[in-house]
């Protein structure tokens, strides 16, 4: 039904920054048609709504295309400012440092683990370890000092950052079994793994969770798929 | 640093503000412990300390002072679909600045396609120009803020590099842009030397070329 609050989602259910946008206006109650794209053929809808990266995930609000999920993030914010719980805060500088943990997550954080997971070598893979492990430390710290004992980043509830580092969640628990690796150590960084335990229970939060499960079996599927390309090389 | 484009982005933003601040340069080679415990995560210029708390990434730093000086100039547009679209093409213009890095990085057959994968990069951040005067339409915005120093850094580039990037034929609404823009006085006042730049860039480039 179109109307002053049409929402339309394009997005990819093993997408992390799809999930971002879902847990968003879950977490704002809005409402919103959802549209799975299958990526390897792209509605007209997508590469018209998003020419310059042809990427999920995209959100339509009454016709016109948000795109870039940080983006989205803080438009659903800022365009429905009146709905539900704010994401980021009121004061100009706790916003600064929401942005800058969010970027950090994105550009730091995930940019170390794609290079560990494009290692080849054991030494390579060691050493882009060792890069992605003081990434996750330095965010354990940004918890437990901008957090100041308080569940979530965003305080008392979520925020912005959290929705950022949620997102992510599913993967985090599904390269566990896929690489054996706990990016959220209990034993090296407590207060990330109990931040992800909380964030994934609460009631706005879990419904849209994937299926780990399914992600285990769409990780093994892209790394037999890129063994083989590595093969005809 | 006197010759970083990160750091005119925070200053032409509070130069547009009207806000007085004190400039400190810094010696990358050699960081000041304040530097060290301002931005104690990523080491970097630009940083704006404001009232003893420090503020740091030049994006992030410039919504920042658009939001605590909030009444004064408007950076960012009041519309929040306009805000998105803003965000869009700074994230833009961030993810491809490597192209441009790589033109200076390189010769010959991968200097020519590094300078026309910039040149496509571009004519994609040129259609936000289209019809208007700015990125941020009849005034200076978030988007000409954050790229804006294209229009000084690049011609000293491409003259370092031997290179044309930026041409009437292939780029003529951002060229007519750089004029526009270095045309504002409170933008214009920031910039560095052009001399001082251009032998700055030529000494790296000898640099990298020798490596």
């Amino acid at each position: 039904m179109a109307g002053s609050n049409d929402l339309k989602l394009l997005g990819m259910w093993a997408s992390p920054f799809v999930l971002r946008v879902k847990l968003a206006l879950s977490l704002k109650g809005l409402s919103y048609e959802y549209v799975e794209e299958d990526l390897r053929t792209k509605s007209e809808l997508l590469l018209k709504s998003n020419p310059v990266h042809k990427k999920v995930p995209v959100l339509i609000h009454n016709g016109k295309p948000v795109c870039e999920s940080s983006v989205i993030l803080q438009y659903i914010d800022e365009a429905f400012a009146g709905t539900g719980p704010s994401l980021l805060p009121v004061d100009p500088y706790e916003r600064a440092m929401a942005r800058f943990w969010a970027a950090y997550i994105d550009d730091k954080m995930m940019a170390a683990w794609n290079q560990a997971s494009k290692a080849k070598t054991e030494e390579e893979k060691a050493e882009a370890m060792k890069q992605s492990f003081a990434t996750v430390e330095t965010l354990e710290g940004a918890l437990r000092d901008c957090g100041k004992g308080k569940p979530f980043f965003g305080g008392e509830d979520v925020g912005y950052v959290d929705v950022v580092l949620g997102g992510l969640l599913g993967w985090i628990r599904a390269n566990d079994e896929l690489q054996g690796v706990k990016p959220f150590d209990p034993e090296r960084t407590p207060l990330l793994a109990a931040w992800a335990e909380r964030f994934w229970s609460l009631e706005a939060v879990e419904p849209q969770m994937p299926d780990v499960s399914k992600l285990v079996e769409f990780g093994k599927m892209l790394q037999a798929r890129q063994a083989a390309a590595g093969e005809g090389n | 640093m006197w010759a970083s484009p990160m750091v005119i982005r925070v200053e032409w933003a509070l130069r547009l503000k009207g806000v007085e601040y004190e400039y400190v340069d810094e010696d990358l080679a050699n960081k000041s412990a304040d530097l060290l415990r301002y931005n104690p995560v990523t080491k970097k210029v630009p940083v704006l300390v404001h009232d003893g708390k420090p503020i740091a990434e030049s994006t992030i730093i410039v919504e920042y002072i658009d939001e605590a000086w909030n009444g004064g100039y408007p950076i960012m547009a009041a519309d929040p679909y306009e805000r998105a679209q803003a965000r869009f093409w700074a994230r833009y213009a961030e993810d491809k600045v490597r192209a441009l890095y790589a033109i200076f990085s390189t010769t010959s057959e991968a200097q020519r396609k590094a300078a026309h994968e910039a040149q496509q990069c571009l004519k994609t951040l040129e259609t936000a120009l289209e019809g208007k005067k700015f990125f941020g339409g009849d005034a200076v915005g978030y988007v000409d803020i954050i790229v804006g120093w294209y229009a000084h850094w690049l011609p000293v580039v491409e003259e370092v590099c031997g290179v044309s990037v930026v041409t009437d034929e292939e780029l003529p609404l951002l060229k007519a842009w750089f004029g526009r823009l270095l045309a504002v006085d409170v933008l214009k006042a920031a910039l560095p030397d052009r001399d001082r730049l251009l032998a700055a860039n030529k000494a790296r480039r000898e640099q990298v070329l020798s490596a």
